[in-house]
């Protein structure tokens, strides 16, 4: 066969218009089928936060499986699109692109430690793609693109020092982690303290490294405090608990801590080195109401070796949901649409109670609750209900500045 | 008064514990020049073959004292055999495969016991002096490394063994002409010293939060602490130790935590600027 100048230019033709045409008629095809909303998911589920990340993918499925069993949303299924950034903050910039980009996912929900966030927030305020960030933090961040559902200093720290307060004694000695979390959260302490008619002995910062306390116990016992305020972080600090226990002083200076049992200490160490712990969270897996009950038994029969359900979960599990609400009472997937529904002060039932947005601050008004470590579990003393974002509502005011998208630093 | 007599327990503490987490570098390091950044890891190894063993019901004692240093023990002559081995002489290289073995044996760790805090009771319990509280086991850390050092001395001068194994790190080719294997004393050494690594991180698991990742906190102290020691592994890293271990605890004590390592480092800076052979190297030259 000989391929003339006219026969080719006509293949060509052909070929490419196929080419071209093809797309369409595959995504039409899959329209025709289904056309799932997609949910991106952004967590650590391996590296050191990876123990902190595996309980809220694992909420996240589950909420996205209840929605699908109910009906989906919109008469739509919702799908999930999962990267484990492996506790890598560059891995989250990469992922976080992808997501808005490559695969345009409707929304998401994700970032566990203040650097991923503050790492990957802008790249979705670039892309308009709405942000669910379902983590406990330092409060301020300021955002109409971004919801934080967990909890902020002023809902937790400031039920957990009066308590311990009232429990040990006005003189507070304050051990914290050396970085931005425990400097914050200790200047939130002694606030706190301060305001209760309180006295901060000292305030002592570790770098993340640090192994041996001997000395910081002996420098503890010569302040005399009534009280100890912990904000250490990471393995290494949990060193502390054990050397004070070693010392014996366990069971004469009593301690508080704002990240104590996050992850699961009290079920890895010793009876006596968690015993009488005293912590604050917006959930706790022991809490005893049926909605509590049933998410625990949810997440422990499909994975039977989840670690500790915390505050991390149930938050996640719930910003889903009110992200579900906010689609359904929107009518659309529609960026705008679906953020003014949210902002309308949607109000979810959750394993931890009721959970509201605020739409002035996009933070959530929730359960707190006060607990102390019995016998490797934590024993729910009490609840405070309807625990406000004070310390971000004091600097961030998204109706009269709906352009904000900055973390603001909250003076004390 | 009291105050001071915790203090020296708290200086007391700080030198027994890093000399204890030394001692195996020093015989790994210092002795056969194989720069073990895997180091950290054995001392995890040691950790975790305590608390799993001690968790299973086996007598906390016999866990630390025994089963982690054969363990770790065992898992150095694995790894002699199959990967240091071929390394001996070439200072670079060492330093490459042992760094990726420390990220692999991380990963077996996390793999088999997942990435969360491991922990052990500690055991005898506290004391108190005047008003404040110490912990018998400050004591007993201070024990045992005085227990190590005996040991080690002894092995080391009294015993063939030694004999030959110095002899070995002097002049392997003169060793070999005398009809010593040196590939056999190699291999014991440095199962030794794995062993002592492990032995530190038995004793260290109950007053230490153990993860997978525990180690990288504790080589870059050890390595600061062998080289500023110098040649000779035991009056060396005992020096070193002694210095390093006070400032630290003593410069934590009057200031802060954070100023407490910066002084550390600082001293071994100034140190080794003023003597690069290290504190052995000028002040115990000849001893063990």
């Amino acid at each position: 066969m000989t391929l003339s100048r006219r026969r080719f230019l006509q293949r060509s033709a052909i070929a490419t218009s196929t080419l071209i045409a093809a797309p369409a008629v595959f995504r039409s095809g899959a329209l025709a089928a289904e056309n799932p909303i997609t949910v991106g998911s952004l967590h650590d589920q391996s590296g050191p936060i990876g123990t902190s990340g595996t309980p809220m993918v694992y909420a996240l499925q589950l909420a996205v499986e209840e929605i699908n069993a109910a009906g989906g949303l919109l008469g739509r299924p919702l799908k999930v699109i999962h990267y484990d950034t492996q506790s890598n903050i560059q891995l989250y910039s990469q992922y976080a692109q992808q997501l808005a980009v490559k695969d345009k996912v409707d929304v998401v929900h994700g970032g566990i430690t203040s650097a991923s966030r503050e790492a990957i927030r802008p790249t979705f305020d670039r892309f308009k793609v709405l942000y669910f960030y379902n983590t406990l933090y330092e409060g301020g961040v300021c955002d109409r693109n971004t919801f934080c559902t967990g909890t902020t200093p002023a809902q937790t720290v400031e039920k957990l020092v009066p308590s311990a307060m009232k429990k040990a004694g006005k003189k507070a000695y304050i051990i914290a982690a050396d970085y931005n979390y425990g400097q914050i959260t200790a200047k939130w302490m002694t606030k706190y303290c301060k305001d209760n008619g309180g006295e901060i002995l000292s305030t002592d910062f570790f770098p993340l490294d640090v192994t041996n306390f001997g000395s910081t116990i002996s420098k503890i016992q010569a302040a005399k405090p009534d009280l100890i305020l912990s904000a250490l972080v990471g393995g290494n600090h949990t060193a502390f608990y054990r050397q004070w226990t070693a010392a014996g002083m366990k069971s004469k200076i009593p301690i508080a801590s704002t990240t104590f049992g996050l992850v699961n200490e009290p079920s890895t160490l010793d009876a006596a080195e968690s015993d009488a712990v005293i912590g604050a969270y917006g959930y706790f897996e022991e809490l005893t109401t049926p909605a509590s009950k049933s998410f625990v038994e949810k997440i422990k029969k499909a994975h039977p070796d989840s670690p500790y359900i915390s505050e991390l979960a149930s938050c996640t599990y719930e910003g889903v949901m009110l992200w579900a609400e906010g689609v359904k009472k929107a009518g659309s997937i529609d960026r705008m649409k679906v953020i003014e529904a949210l902002e309308s002060g949607l109000v979810f039932d959750g394993p931890s109670g009721k959970v509201s947005l605020d739409k002035q601050t996009h933070h959530t008004v929730r359960n707190a609750f006060l607990a102390e470590v019995k016998d490797r579990k934590w024993s729910v003393l009490e609840t405070y209900t309807d625990a406000k974002p004070a310390d971000t509502a004091s600097v961030c005011d998204l109706i009269k500045n709906p352009n904000d998208v900055k973390q603001y630093i909250i003076n004390l | 008064m009291a105050i001071y007599v915790i203090l020296a327990l708290d200086v007391l503490n700080g030198i027994s514990s890093l000399f204890l987490l030394c001692l195996g570098l020093a015989i790994i390091f210092g002795m056969m020049k194989i720069i073990n950044l895997a180091h950290g890891e054995f001392i995890m190894l040691g950790a975790y073959a305590t608390v799993i063993s001690a968790n299973a019901g086996v007598n906390i004692w016999i866990a630390m004292l025994i089963i982690a240093p054969v363990f770790v023990g065992l898992v150095g002559l694995v790894i002699e055999r199959c990967l240091i081995r071929f390394l001996y002489g070439r200072l670079v290289d060492s330093m490459l495969a042992t760094w990726g073995l420390s990220l692999l044996i991380i990963g077996i760790i996390t793999t088999i016991y997942g990435n969360t805090q491991q922990g052990v009771p500690t055991p005898l319990g506290g004391f108190s002096i005047g008003s404040y509280q110490s912990s018998y086991y400050t004591l007993f850390l201070a024990l045992m490394a005085v227990v190590m050092m005996a040991v080690i001395y002894g092995v080391m001068r009294y015993t063939r063994f030694g004999l030959v194994a110095r002899a070995t790190m002097q002049n392997p080719a003169m060793a070999a002409t005398l009809g010593v294997n040196p590939a056999r004393v190699y291999m014991s050494t440095f199962a030794l010293g794995a062993a002592v690594t492990g032995l530190a991180g038995g004793l260290l698991a109950p007053v230490s939060g153990i993860t997978p990742v525990m180690g990288g906190a504790y080589v870059a102290k050890a390595f600061m602490t062998v080289v500023g020691g110098g040649a000779a592994i035991l009056s060396g890293t005992l020096s070193a130790a002694s210095l390093f271990g006070s400032v630290n605890q003593i410069g934590a004590y009057f200031t802060t935590p954070v100023y407490g390592e910066v002084i550390v480092f600082t001293t071994a800076i100034v140190l080794i600027r003023l003597l690069p052979q290290g504190i052995s190297g000028r002040f115990f030259k000849g001893n063990l």
